[in-house]
C-alpha cells in the first residue's frame, strides 16, 4: 500500500469519529509513510514517534491511533505525533502547543 | 561557529518531529551528531535508551541535548536560543 491510500483509506473511517489529518500534507504523508514501514517491520501500524518493540502486546497501547490520541486531541487538539487533529486545531481556533508524551516510560523499551 | 558546543540529537526514522529538529539544525549550519534510536540493535538500542533516559526521563524523541541545555520535543525557539541564533 502507499501513503495516499492509506490516506484515503483512514480519513473515511477517522473523519467521521472527530478526527482530522492535520492540514500540514507533507507531514501527514511522512507519518503515513512510517505508519507502512511499522507495519512491514513488526506486523502492525504503531505510533511512528514512539519506540514499538515489535511485541504486539508491549506495543498495543501505542497502536496507531493509540489509546493517547483522544485525551490529547480533547487537551491539545492534536494528537503527540501531529497526524490527527481536531477541525479546530486545522482552522487555528485554538492555540497550538507541543503535546507532551504521556506514555508511562516504563513501557518503552 | 567555532564556539558551537557539542550536540546529540535521539531520534526515530519515522518521526515527523525529529525530522523538523534535524532540518532545523541542518538549516542552522552546525555540527552534529544523531543517532535513530528505533534503526538499532537491541543491546546497542538498550544502552542508548538508558542515555536518553538520563537526560529525559520520558524518553520521548526527539531529545536534543545542545550543550547542557536538553530539549525534549521539536521546539525551534529553545533550539535556537541554545545555539545563541535566535
Amino acid at each position: 500500500m502507499k501513503p495516499e491510500e492509506l490516506y484515503e483509506k483512514l480519513r473515511k473511517i477517522q473523519e467521521p469519529k472527530g478526527y482530522f489529518f492535520n492540514r500540514d500534507k507533507e507531514l501527514v504523508m511522512e507519518l503515513l509513510d512510517g505508519l507502512l514501514k511499522r507495519k512491514e517491520k513488526d506486523g502492525y501500524m504503531t505510533c511512528p514517534c514512539r519506540l514499538s518493540t515489535g511485541d504486539y502486546e508491549s506495543d498495543k497501547d501505542i497502536t496507531c491511533p493509540c489509546v493517547y490520541r483522544e485525551p490529547d486531541v480533547k487537551e491539545y487538539g492534536s494528537c503527540y505525533c501531529g497526524l490527527y487533529v481536531s477541525k479546530a486545531w486545522n482552522e487555528d481556533r485554538i492555540v497550538r502547543e507541543f503535546v507532551p508524551e504521556r506514555r508511562p516510560p516504563e513501557k518503552i523499551k | 561557529m567555532p564556539d558551537t558546543p557539542e550536540i546529540m540529537v535521539y531520534t526515530l526514522s519515522t518521526c515527523g518531529h525529529c525530522k523538523k529538529t534535524k532540518q532545523l539544525l541542518n538549516e542552522c549550519n552546525v555540527a552534529y551528531n544523531n543517532v535513530d534510536v528505533d534503526t538499532l540493535a537491541s543491546e546497542e538500542r538498550q544502552n542508548v535508551l538508558e542515555d536518553v533516559k538520563k537526560i529525559n526521563p520520558k524518553v520521548s524523541f526527539p531529545t536534543t541535548k545542545i550543550g547542557d541545555e536538553v530539549i525534549v520535543g521539536h521546539h525551534e525557539d529553545k533550539i535556537k536560543e541554545a545555539l545563541g541564533i535566535s
